[in-house]
C-alpha cells in the first residue's frame, strides 16, 4: 500500500518535471515548477528527512518560484518576453540524457550498502547542545559548511546588486508593485504576515530540538517580507541602508565571533565545546536567521530599479 | 522494490529531464528551471541513499538545505543575469541560438 503511494507520487513528479522542460510558454513551465516543487517536499517528507521537506517547500517552490514569476514580468517590461521558437527535437541530446539517467541508476545499483545506524553521529550527538541530528550537523559538526555558505549568500547579493544601472542605484530594490485596493492580493498581505512572522520564529525556535531551524524559519520570514512587498504594504528599502547591510551580516559574524569564542576555549575554531554549545547554536540561529531572511528576501527582489516615486 | 530504490530512480530521471531542458531550451529563463531540476534530481538521489535502512541519515539532510539555500542563491543570480542580458539585447535568448533558428 505505501508502496503505491510512493510509486504514485514518483510518477507524479517525474510527469510535472516533464511537463515543467517539454509545455509551451514559460510562463506555464514555472507554474509546473512551483508544482514540482511542493510534490517534491512531499517526497521528502516519505524519506523522513522533515527538515528537508520545510526547506523545499518555503526555498525550492515557495522563493525560488516568486523568483521566477517575477523574472517573467521583470522580461515583458523589456519587451523581450517573446519565446523564440522551439528549435527541432533534440533526438541525440535525448538520448544522451537517458543515458545519463541510466548511468545515474547503475550507480545506485553499485553503490555500497552503509554501516548502519551512523554511529560516529549517534556518539556525538549527546555532546552537540541541541536534539535535533540535522541543526547539530548543520551548527556543529559541520559549522564549516554552514558557515560558508551563509557567506555564499552574501556574493550572491553583491553580483547581484553589481547588475544594476549606475542610474538606479539610489532607487528602491526591485520594481515597484501596484495592486487593486481591497483586491486579493491586499487582502492576503494584511492576512498572511502575522501567522507568518509566528511560524517563522516558530520554527527558528523549535530547530534546535524538532524539525526546523535558521534556514526554514529565515525563509518563512523573508516570504512574509515579499508578500508585504507585493501587496504594496510596505516599501522595499534601498541598498544603502545601513540597518538592512547590518541585518544582512550580523548571521556570518555571529558565527565567526561563536567560531573564534570556540578556539579561545581551546577546542579549535568552529568546534564548540560542550559547555557552551547549546548557547552558542541558539545565538547563531537567531542571528543567521535574520541574515537569512533578510538576504534571501533581497535576492528574490533583485536589483533596484527606476519606476519608483522619489 | 524498496522505498529509497524507488526515489533515487526519480532522482535519476528528474536529472536527465533537467539536462534535456538545460540542453534544449533556448529561454534562458527555462534553462535556469532546467538547471534546478537537475539540482534537485541530485538531492533526491543523495537523500534517498540517506534514507536505505530504515531512519533518515541527519548528514546529507544537512548537505541538501545548504545545497537547496545555494541552489536559491545561483538561481537569483542567474535570473539577475538573465533579465540584464534581456535589457541590453532585447532577447531573453544567446545570440547563436538566434542566428541557428
Amino acid at each position: 500500500m505505501t508502496l503505491a503511494l510512493d510509486a504514485t507520487l514518483c510518477g507524479l513528479i517525474v510527469a510535472v518535471a516533464l511537463a515543467t522542460v517539454l509545455g509551451r510558454g514559460v510562463f506555464r513551465a514555472i507554474v509546473f515548477f512551483i508544482v514540482y516543487g511542493l510534490l517534491l517536499s512531499v517526497a521528502w517528507v516519505r524519506l523522513g528527512a522533515v527538515d528537508v521537506a520545510l526547506a523545499e517547500a518555503a526555498i525550492g517552490a515557495g522563493l525560488t518560484g516568486v523568483l521566477f514569476l517575477a523574472a517573467v514580468g521583470k522580461l515583458a517590461r523589456t519587451g523581450a518576453e517573446a519565446e523564440p521558437a522551439p528549435g527541432r527535437p533534440h533526438l541525440p541530446a535525448a538520448l544522451a540524457c537517458a543515458g545519463l539517467t541510466g548511468a545515474l541508476a547503475w550507480a545506485w545499483f553499485a553503490l555500497p550498502e552503509p554501516e548502519r545506524p551512523g554511529s560516529d553521529l549517534a556518539a556525538a550527538l549527546p555532546r552537540a547542545g541541541v536534539e535535533n541530528p540535522v541543526t547539530a550537523v548543520l551548527l556543529n559538526f559541520r559549522a564549516w559548511d554552514t558557515l560558508l555558505e551563509s557567506i555564499v549568500l552574501l556574493a550572491a547579493l553583491v553580483g547581484l546588486w553589481l547588475l544594476a544601472r549606475d542610474e538606479d542605484w539610489h532607487d528602491r530594490l526591485g520594481l515597484p508593485q501596484h495592486v487593486r485596493p481591497g483586491g486579493v492580493m491586499e487582502s492576503f498581505g494584511r492576512l498572511l504576515p502575522p501567522v507568518g512572522v509566528l511560524v517563522g520564529i516558530y520554527l527558528v525556535y523549535i530547530g534546535a530540538d524538532r524539525p526546523g531551524g535558521a534556514f526554514q524559519g529565515g525563509t518563512v520570514l523573508a516570504a512574509v517580507g515579499l508578500v508585504a512587498a507585493l501587496a504594496g504594504l510596505i516599501r522595499t528599502p534601498r541598498v544603502t541602508g545601513h540597518l538592512w547591510r547590518a541585518a544582512m551580516v550580523v548571521g556570518p559574524l555571529v558565527f565567526l565571533a561563536a567560531g573564534v569564542a570556540g578556539a579561545a576555549l581551546g577546542a579549535g575554531f568552529l568546534t564548540l565545546p560542550e559547555p557552551i554549545a547549546g548557547g552558542a547554536i541558539f545565538a547563531i540561529e537567531i542571528a543567521l536567521a535574520s541574515s537569512i531572511a533578510v538576504t534571501l528576501a533581497f535576492l528574490v527582489i533583485g536589483p533596484p530599479e527606476r519606476g519608483h516615486r522619489r | 522494490m524498496t522505498g529509497p530504490t524507488l526515489y533515487a530512480l526519480t532522482g535519476a530521471a528528474l536529472v536527465g529531464i533537467g539536462v534535456f531542458g538545460l540542453i534544449s531550451a533556448r529561454h534562458l529563463l527555462r534553462r535556469v528551471v532546467a538547471f534546478n531540476l537537475i539540482g534537485s534530481g541530485l538531492f533526491v538521489f543523495l537523500g534517498a541513499a540517506g534514507a536505505r535502512g530504515g531512519a533518515a541519515d541527519p548528514l546529507p539532510q544537512a548537505l541538501i538545505i545548504t545545497g537547496i539555500v545555494v541552489a536559491l542563491s545561483a538561481s537569483a543570480l542567474a535570473v539577475g543575469l538573465v533579465v540584464a542580458h534581456a535589457r541590453a539585447s532585447g532577447r531573453p535568448a544567446l545570440p547563436e541560438e538566434d542566428e541557428e533558428a
